[in-house]
């Protein structure tokens, strides 16, 4: 009787489309705001997971995220590197600064300085250049949404000058960066460098950026720095998922984001609920000739399962296949959506939403099925 | 609690019973309390195999509720039906299913043929039932509908049939699994003069077999003509028991 169900469900391809299609936009819906969501979220810890090599991350005190930055000492570095376990610990430095051409058009941007020995922090993603050249008087590389955004429409190309804090930037380099919260032009420099293109300020180191010696976890290691140095301490997934929450608590991205995640569960629910609904109803004639035939109830139920379980799967692959391809479009055309994408368990929770959506709709389907008195077929 | 052993009904016992369908004192009520309605007032009556009984009557005299009963859809709220010697109050729940499924075949006014099949497809669904693998149930349906004389329709849709051929097609699939008892509801309501002559010879020459019984419901008086037996209510009770010749 399978197949009967199945030829039952498309033999009308106009409501069998319809019913597919109510599911696969719900899904549309919450798979792209629920991505949209995690990929906002997520950015907010991008200038960490961009210095993957250190897990372990020294900060003020009172330090809450990593886009608000109390400043250190510059000599904390070697307190840090005093201490018994950590292997390597380097400066790092994360601030907001103008970058103006010269023609007076400006950004405000990220300004990166990394180690000017190690280059730890340095982008990993080299388009144009040599990572060599930050060395360089004054040099600079800036990534290549940055470079977008300050040359809108210009190839992309070295020896462009910016200012600074009044101070002359020559572009050696264009990379590619983590997209940050902001969307401001990531530009990174030394640390020494970096320095002169801010304020000059008695403390100004941002990060003390690490990783133990081999035996010692990073957890370990931060626990001897904070009793050592009072400073704070931080394994790598710490300090992205301090930063995470403090952005989840203290902006209203996950309210917005979440009444647009349930108003798609409602759509999706409201629509695919309610045309296979009517779709059972309009049935409900044949469904009743076939009870008068001898098709119990367990064999109808296993029908009406099957064609809800095919319009879900269905509805499902289409509804995650165009919020793929709405990605794959929008990330290149859209810079500001870029490196976005749909995580597992974003696709993994949208299959649980459409389970939930056509178990309902198939509990109200069924109980009409169920409740449906074979005489019925006699009564026209 | 132990599981429900859901074991087939034999078969009726031969030598089979001459007759098909015994009524006894069936009474069928609708609602409770001030709303209750009584439709059937102990309906007694034997059907026999072999012969085509007709059953007419006003809208609403329970014509219809009768051959719910008969067929197993309904319930009567006292009495009992017993088909080819098998009390119906004796089957509950699948293993009346299982039995409605073998031995009852329905001819419905509406004819109820699935859009989205074939008329071999919709011809072969008693046999899905019977879980007869679907080629084999598609081809022995494809044989009926030839002797039903829509050989050439078989990949037809019942949207590409006329009303008297998606009528014969109902038909066959209400004799594919050669069913004893054929219960039809208005099967000409809907079909011109001329496709109804077609249908109730069709239906005639079905009732024939010794061990069928055929049953029809019908306002149509054209029809009277092919029944061996007439049987007519008012008012929930059978009021008339005869030839259909002697109300022509």
């Amino acid at each position: 009787m399978n197949w009967v169900a199945w030829k039952m469900l498309n033999g009308d391809i106009a409501k069998y489309l319809g019913t597919v299609f109510g599911v696969a936009f719900g899904v549309l819906l919450i798979t792209q705001q629920a991505s949209i969501f995690v990929g906002l979220m997520s950015r907010t810890a991008n200038p960490l997971r961009d210095v993957r090599e250190a897990s372990v991350w020294v900060t003020d005190r009172h330090q809450q995220n990593a886009d608000e930055i109390e400043p250190i000492s510059d000599g904390a570095v070697h307190r840090i590197r005093g201490v018994e376990g950590m292997d390597w610990a380097v400066r790092l430095y994360k601030g907001v600064a103008r970058a103006r051409r010269p023609d007076g058009i400006f950004r405000q941007v990220i300004l990166l300085g990394v180690d000017d020995h190690s280059f730890v922090g340095a982008p990993r993603t080299i388009l144009l250049g040599d990572l060599a050249d930050l060395r360089r008087p004054s040099a600079v590389f800036i990534d290549k949404a940055g470079h977008e955004s300050l040359w809108p429409g210009e190839p992309l190309q070295l020896g462009r000058e910016i200012e600074m804090n009044e101070r002359r930037a020559v572009i050696v380099g264009i990379c590619e960066t983590s997209a940050p919260f902001q969307s401001f032009p990531v530009v990174v420099a030394t640390y020494s460098q970096a320095t002169q293109f801010i304020a000059r300020e008695r403390k100004q180191l941002s990060f003390v950026v690490g990783a133990p010696v081999a035996g010692v976890t990073p957890t370990e290691a931060c626990r001897r720095i904070k009793a050592a140095t009072g400073f704070e301490a931080l394994t790598y997934d710490q300090f992205v998922w301090q930063t995470i929450n403090y952005y989840m608590a203290n902006t209203g991205i996950p309210v917005n984001f979440g009444i647009t995640i349930v108003l798609g569960f409602i759509v999706g629910a409201a629509i695919a609920g309610q045309t296979f609904y009517l779709f059972t109803l309009e049935n409900l004639r044949h469904f009743g000739a076939l009870k008068a035939m001898g098709v119990n109830n367990r064999r109808l139920i296993g029908m009406v399962l099957l064609q809800a379980a095919i319009i879900g799967a269905v509805g499902y692959s289409l509804g995650v296949g165009m919020a793929v391809a709405f990605f794959e479009i929008s990330g290149r055309a859209l810079p500001d959506l870029r490196g976005i994408s749909i995580p597992w368990q974003v696709a993994l929770g949208t299959a649980g939403v459409v389970v939930a959506i056509i178990t309902f709709a198939s509990l109200m389907s069924l109980r009409r099925v169920l409740l449906l008195e074979p005489a019925v077929v006699f009564r026209g | 609690m132990p599981a429900a052993v859901h074991t087939p009904v034999p078969d009726p016992p031969a030598p089979r019973p001459a007759v098909g369908v015994a009524c006894r004192a069936i009474v069928k009520e609708f609602g409770s309390g001030e709303t209750r309605t009584r439709v059937l007032h102990g309906i007694d009556v034997d059907i026999g195999c072999g012969a085509l009984t007709l059953l007419i009557g006003p809208s609403g005299c329970g014509k219809t509720t009768l051959i719910s009963i008969i067929a197993g859809l309904l319930d009567p709220t006292a009495g009992d039906v017993t088909l080819f010697g098998t009390p119906q109050s004796q089957l509950r729940g699948n293993r009346r299913v299982d039995f409605r499924a073998r031995n009852v075949g329905f001819v419905f006014q509406q004819y109820n043929l699935l859009p989205s099949l074939t008329a071999a497809e919709n011809v072969a669904v008693p046999l899905l039932v019977a879980r007869r693998p679907r080629k084999r149930a598609i081809e022995q349906a494809a044989g009926v509908l030839d002797a039903v004389g829509l050989g050439s329709r078989l990949k037809a849709f019942p949207n590409q049939l006329s009303g008297g051929q998606q009528q014969r097609v109902a038909i066959a699939r209400a004799l594919v699994h050669e069913p004893r008892l054929l219960v039809c509801d208005e099967p000409t309501a809907a079909l011109d003069s001329q496709s109804g002559q077609t249908v109730m010879e069709l239906l005639k020459s079905v009732a024939v077999h010794p061990d069928r019984t055929v049953i029809v419901v019908t306002h149509d008086s054209r029809v009277l003509q092919f029944g061996d037996r007439l049987l007519e209510m008012a008012d929930g009770r059978i009021v008339l028991d005869t030839v259909p010749s002697s109300h022509l």
